[in-house]
């Protein structure tokens, strides 16, 4: 199911399009050292800031990271390239299982450069904290890395690009990657509902403070459940032999 | 049947059909391609060449027929790595360099050549470096046919493999695919340039419309469509009694001048120099596969009602007109 070669030319190519190291490396690094020494001594949630913000940015920059190479197959359908391997003993599970793990292994470099940089303005963490924010975040991606993929199978390249900037945005936004939008009522009861806000969770839920109870597993599995179906149908539409 | 045919056979097709809608693209093939062959499929655009390759390989599901490859249907023969195929306006992976796209697509085969010597042997070598996105069209299709040949496999599909090259590019082409493929490989193309299915291939399949009009070696195909044309001058002769001559296939006339295509020239001539002692200037010609080929795809179109001329237009020529 794993081809080594495959894998290491997918993250190679996801590595050759500029906007991959633009979105997923350099906007959470830049935004997150122009806003966080400014803000240094805040406890936004009770979480020192350069924690909490940093958690927003993995969650956001990740966010990318997870979406971009599923909807990458968009440009391998238009050039003819996915057609052409069809004609080849390349499996199509084998195709599939190397763009889930291109993105989580996109994810783990702005993961750890986060991580890094948070520790250069003050945040400190044990080991075992480090570890559990990081497991959480990649379960958190999860639905990201699948939404890609239906995208990438049921758009063009043209198309593509909106429709994956504009719900990573809106995610980021509602998920408090920015910042928490609402500290209760019905708009928390909405937000916890999407899986962007399980993702920042991940982040927080390292102070202490923030906390990842049984409701962020049902929320991240119910997203994983609904959405994987819709992209075998994706897959299925646009590789049906006609 | 034999049932050996079937397991030697590299590709066997029986009655295979297709259509899209209404219209039909396969309209009843039946074709056996023996290990070691080289065949041209050769047809106008529209002739169901493309179609046909599909289903070779399993890329579309035929209406009715069967086909088998190495004795297995098609999609198990591609994942046992025994066919290379270059599709129609198919291209390598972009954001790679050729070097790379040859050696991912080496991974996917059970029994690859070694990477280089496919550089060497397609002439890629010269650009492996570059980007598959910043080649020229005769690189391009280099670097294609490199991912066709990195798997050595048993079988070509190549879907007009020289599309959009020049005449020096294709023979380039060919020569890199001769030296390339050992004695033994199966290679099977589709083109429109007559010239190129004369040139390289020992087999050509003609075919219009969807059928299987011609099947043999190249002057097999020109005795098929009436080995020879006779001119000559005979003025005050009616075509329609020319054309009942013995040996004579068809007859025009253009003022004094009289063109006789035959199917038998020596018998055709006797019985013009008898019937018409006034006969003059008698010269006999071999008929290129280029008026062999326009002959059979008119033959074909006599009993359809949706000839074209554009059609007709586009084989004749072995320049490609439209795409």
């Amino acid at each position: 199911m794993i081809n080594t070669t495959h894998l290491r030319y997918d993250i190679l190519r996801m590595y050759r399009i500029p906007t991959t190291v633009g979105l997923t490396i350099a906007l959470p690094l830049v935004v997150y050292y122009a806003v966080t020494p400014g803000s240094r001594h805040g406890h936004p949630e009770g979480i020192p800031f350069p924690l909490y913000f940093m958690a927003g940015m993995a969650a956001y920059g990740a966010m990318w990271a997870a979406v971009f190479p599923g909807a990458h197959v968009a440009r391998d359908r238009a050039s003819g390239w996915t057609r052409h391997t069809r004609t080849t003993p390349l499996r199509a599970g084998t195709y599939f299982v190397s763009k889930v793990l291109t993105s989580y292994l996109v994810a783990i470099p702005t993961l750890v450069l986060l991580g890094l940089a948070g520790a250069s303005l003050g945040v400190r963490l044990d080991a075992t904290r480090w570890l559990e924010m990081g497991g959480l975040l990649l379960i958190g991606l999860a639905p990201f890395a699948v939404m890609g993929i239906t995208v990438g199978h049921l758009l063009s390249v043209e198309a593509m690009m909106p429709a994956v900037a504009g719900p990573v945005v809106i995610f980021a936004l509602l998920g408090g990657a920015f910042g928490r939008l609402f500290a209760g009522g019905a708009g928390l009861t909405i937000v916890k509902l999407i899986p962007s806000y399980w993702l920042v969770q991940a982040g927080k839920s390292a102070s202490g403070n923030g906390d990842w109870p049984a409701e962020g597993w049902i929320v991240v599995a119910a997203w994983i459940i609904v959405l994987v179906p819709v992209a075998v149908f994706a897959y299925k539409r646009d590789t049906s032999r006609v | 049947m034999n049932v050996h045919d079937g397991d030697l056979a590299a590709i066997k097709v029986t009655g295979l059909t297709k259509s899209y809608g209404q219209v039909p693209a396969v309209r009843g093939i039946d074709l056996t391609i023996a290990p070691g062959e080289t065949v041209a499929l050769l047809g106008p655009n529209g002739a169901g060449k493309t179609t046909a390759f599909d289903m070779l390989l399993g890329l579309t599901r035929p209406d009715g027929g069967t086909v088998s490859v190495f004795g297995v249907p098609p999609a198990a023969a591609v994942r046992a790595g025994r066919i290379g195929a270059m599709l129609q306006n198919g291209s390598p992976p972009d954001l790679l360099k050729v070097r790379e796209a040859v050696t991912l697509v080496a991974s996917y085969y059970p029994h690859p050549l070694p990477v280089e010597d496919v550089l060497r042997l397609t002439g890629a070598g010269e650009f492996a470096g570059r980007r598959t996105t910043k080649l020229s069209g005769g690189q391009a299709q280099r670097a294609y046919f490199a991912l066709a040949l990195v798997g050595n496999p048993d079988l070509f599909i190549l879907d007009e493999p020289t599309a959009g090259i020049d005449v020096e590019g294709r023979r380039d082409f060919w020569l890199a695919m001769r030296s390339a493929t050992e004695r033994g490989k199966t290679i099977v193309f589709a083109t429109h340039y007559l010239e190129e299915a004369d040139a390289f291939a020992d087999r050509i399949v003609l075919i219009a419309r969807g059928r299987i009009i011609a099947d043999g070696p190249p002057t097999e195909i020109r005795a098929q469509a009436g080995s020879h044309t006779i001119r000559a001058t005979l003025p005050g002769v009616d075509v329609a009694s020319l054309g009942a001559l013995p040996g004579v296939a068809g007859a025009e006339r253009h003022g004094d001048a009289v063109i006789l295509s035959c199917s038998d020239a020596d018998m055709a001539i006797g019985a013009l120099t008898r019937t018409y002692p006034a006969v003059r200037n008698i010269e006999v010609r071999g008929v290129s596969l280029e008026e062999a080929f326009m002959e059979l795809t008119a033959d074909d179109l006599d009993g359809d009602s949706t000839s074209t001329e554009q059609d007709r237009g586009a084989v004749g020529t072995g320049e490609k007109m439209t795409r």
